[in-house]
């Protein structure tokens, strides 16, 4: 009944091959992109955008990321964090160096710069491979945080060692420090959560991505077909380095204000973020979005359920979260190893045929 | 599936608000973590000091006390979280005993004009009321700890430093890197080499840190450490046989869970503190009355008497006091959160009001102004005695070196004021 094309004619090729084809599929796409440019900056306030929808949609560019390298590119990365520091740190280099630039162009200098740091590290990809390559990525996580913790001209001297965003502005609007508006900071991030998924889906629908699924499957018959990998590798290293610095920028300068590099960027941010795409469904846009929501809401979901409401000790609901999430992946990984993305295709075809399945 | 999670968590929110005719003193505990060994004394005392006032005296001026908790497990995310969350239920002054969170939180509580109070922790700085409005540190912060350690260290060593060897053992964060400027500052003055051994998160292994004081061979050893690092550091001195009474640590690094499983090679170390330990107070009696015998005892009830867990009947007693102080000010009861931010610039700490309180010579008399936030620096050294199990005052509290703290601290916080454009706010 739904998700049906019956009925839905394609007369051009564009129509032919857009994102969603089917109109129902097309529709409720714009319905939920209406709701969150429209609806929801008008209705949220502070705790709503800080707890719930900027960890949200800043954890879904960094899971978009990380799935074109590791889903869609098939190289696996343990460097997530040390990259979404390199973020972090080029943008508030880039801040306090030059106050009066927008801070659009400081978040996408910030993806810049790690991009090109991404494909440093990423060309060891060339020649190890797998286990070996996740390896040298965590030798990128740990040498990136030592780096930022140890030279401070990183931190511009401060005593602490932290950084700390100031006060900045794009179109004259707050967008950074205390002052900031909830929905100035929620449309920030939505604009480049949009942008990023945007560009990331229409990549890897096409040459490009084609390229890199290529390599993913089998790297020896990529290359007999005449996809060079060299620049496959280091392009998915690029793109995916670049879309992890927008969040680890946005990470740092939007949602906390302030960050310490061991303990906001640490290795278990990288875990974090692999266990997103993981959950969500490697080598999906949706499963990037589906996993980071998993992820961020399930800890809140259990808090409010466990502490609020059932008024249990916070200790023991602390626990309790991370046993279910635990379990939750381990779950995942037996009954649905391609992730939620993969249950939502599931039950779009059921519901296509829905309520006459024969 | 996000928006039925999302609609849980709002039924969640409408069913946990609380009623707003209550004085709520949120908690910002870690009862989980590697740092669980220094949160869960601390929220207990937290909790139970309120408890017993809520029990005892029906609340602070009639209108009781809540005390809502939120878990953040030092992590800086989850204790945004907890503040946005808990801002809602009308907190009158936020706690977060963790220095990651305090810096987080600085800004955005200026902003929501809600007190923040950070004992013996946080942004050093802070004690310029001038330009942190809003911020509280007394009655002693980091750089009065490090100051202090060296002079107990010049003490023990007739007056003279020149030539002796100092390393700092910190935990490599915020936290940790604080003292740094000050015992730089100090060594200087007082002609000390100071080495600085960095720990990073959580600190687990301290292997090659310990191995590069033991070919260092430093005459005294301070450390900044917290949580988990702090036992594996008094372990790992005692193996390489390190003289424990030259070994100090911070408030931090203080309390039975540190020293306690690392036996009787543990005896003589020293830590600083800027309270009082034991249990032999007045107030003890109240609490196992009226908290303790009825059931009431916050966590597993089993703290009570530790260091730390006397540092949070500490932290509650202050800010109960700040708010009876602004209840007086405002001549109200029901007092919000701006009030209790002026009751807490007018606080006065006396010798009769700690006594009346049930907590003689609980901890130095301090009283708070507009332009000092941070009290008068006064610290005393603790020693742990390994054969009774017990922490002791072997100093009495003394003052920090202020001629080199002050230029610091007005440095520091005017560096902050002019990058964030804060206009002084005492005339």
């Amino acid at each position: 009944m739904f998700y049906r094309e019956a009925g839905d004619f394609n007369t051009t090729y564009a129509e032919d091959q857009q994102t969603f084809p089917i109109k129902f599929d097309r529709y409720r796409y714009y319905l939920v992109l209406f709701i969150a440019i429209v609806v929801v900056p008008f209705t949220v306030n502070d705790y709503w955008v800080n707890s719930i929808f900027m960890p949200f949609l800043i954890y879904a560019i960094a899971a978009i990321g990380l799935n074109i390298l590791v889903g869609y590119c098939g190289q696996v990365s343990l460097g997530t964090g040390g990259f979404m520091a390199v973020g972090a740190y080029a943008c508030y280099k880039l801040m306090t160096a030059f106050p009066e630039v927008s801070m659009f162009i400081h978040v996408l200098l910030a993806g810049g710069i790690t991009a090109m740091v991404g494909v440093l590290f990423g060309l060891p990809s060339l020649r190890i491979k797998g286990f070996y390559l996740a390896v040298a990525t965590l030798a990128a996580q740990f040498f990136l945080v030592w780096l930022f913790n140890r030279f401070p001209w990183f931190y511009n001297y401060s005593a602490s060692g932290q950084i700390s965003a100031p006060e900045r502005d794009t179109f004259g609007i707050t967008i950074t420090g205390p002052n900031t508006e909830a929905w100035a900071a929620y449309a920030f991030c939505l604009v480049f959560t949009i942008f990023s998924a945007y560009v990331a889906r229409n990549l890897t629908r096409g040459s490009v991505g084609r390229k890199w699924m290529a390599i993913r499957d089998m790297d020896i018959a990529a290359e007999i077909i005449g996809v060079n990998p060299l620049r496959a590798k280091l392009t998915a290293f690029a793109v995916s380095s670049f879309f992890i610095g927008i969040s680890g920028a946005l990470f740092f300068s939007i949602y906390l204000g302030a960050v310490e590099v061991g303990e906001a960027f640490g290795i278990q941010k990288s875990f974090l973020v692999l266990f997103m795409i993981i959950i969500g469904g490697l080598g999906s846009i949706f499963g990037s979005f589906a996993g980071a929501a998993f992820l961020v809401l399930l800890p809140v979901a259990l808090k409010v359920v466990g502490v609020d409401i059932l008024g249990w000790p916070t200790d023991i609901v602390a626990h309790l979260q991370l046993v279910i999430v635990g379990l939750l992946i381990i779950v995942f990984l037996i009954a649905e190893p391609h992730g939620i993305a993969q249950l939502w295709r599931v039950a779009k075809e059921r519901l296509r045929l829905w309520p006459f399945p024969h | 599936m996000n928006y039925k999670l999302g609609t849980l968590a709002v039924a969640g929110l409408m069913a946990a608000s609380p009623v707003m005719a209550d004085l709520v003193f949120p908690s910002l505990s870690y009862r989980t973590g590697p740092y669980a060994a220094g949160g869960i004394p601390f929220a207990d005392g937290y909790a139970d000091y309120f408890t017993l006032l809520n029990e005892r005296d029906g609340g602070i001026g009639g209108e009781p006390l809540q005390v809502p908790e939120c878990e953040t497990a030092y992590n800086t995310e989850k204790g945004v979280e907890c503040y946005e969350s808990l801002k809602g239920s009308g907190g009158l002054v936020y706690q977060p005993l963790s220095t990651g969170i305090t810096y987080q939180l600085i800004p955005k509580v200026t902003v929501d004009n809600i007190p923040m109070l950070t004992s013996g922790l946080g942004r050093t700085s802070a004690k310029n009321g001038n330009v942190f409005s809003h911020i509280f540190n007394f009655p002693a912060n980091y750089w009065d700890g490090a100051s202090v350690a060296i002079k107990h260290i010049l003490e023990e060593e007739g007056g003279d430093l020149s030539g002796k060897k100092v390393s700092l053992i910190y935990h490599n964060s915020a936290y940790g890197k604080e003292p740094i400027r000050t015992l730089q500052e100090l060594s200087k003055k007082h002609g000390f080499e100071l080495t600085e051994v960095p720990v990073d998160h959580p600190g687990q292994e301290q292997k090659s840190q310990w191995l590069q004081i033991r070919r260092d061979k430093p005459d005294y050893v301070i450390m900044y450490g917290w949580g988990v690092m702090n036992q594996v550091a008094v372990q790992e001195a005692v193996n390489i046989r390190f003289p424990m009474d030259k070994f100090i640590g911070i408030w931090w690094s203080g309390s039975e869970n540190d020293v306690l499983s690392a036996g009787a090679g543990a005896n003589g170390y020293k830590a600083l503190t800027f309270h009082n330990v034991g249990s032999d107070y007045p107030l003890y009696d109240d609490l196992q009355q009226y908290v303790f015998d009825a059931g009431m005892a916050a966590g597993a009830g089993d703290q009570a008497g530790t260091v730390v867990y006397n540092r949070g009947l500490y932290a509650a007693m202050l800010v109960a006091e700040a708010a009876k102080t602004a209840q007086e000010i405002h001549g109200t009861a029901q007092i919000t959160p701006a009030q209790m931010r002026d009751g807490m610039e007018a606080l006065a700490i006396t010798e009769e009001k700690m006594a009346a309180l049930g907590l003689p010579g609980f901890g130095p008399e301090f009283a708070v102004s507009c332009e000092n936030h941070g009290g008068n620096g006064f610290v005393a050294v603790t020693q742990w005695d390994a054969s009774t199990k017990e922490w002791s005052l072997i100093t009495d509290f003394m003052q920090s070196d202020q001629d080199v703290i002050q230029p610091l601290i007005d440095e520091d916080s005017n560096s902050y004021a002019s990058e964030n454009n804060i206009d002084p706010q005492c005339e």
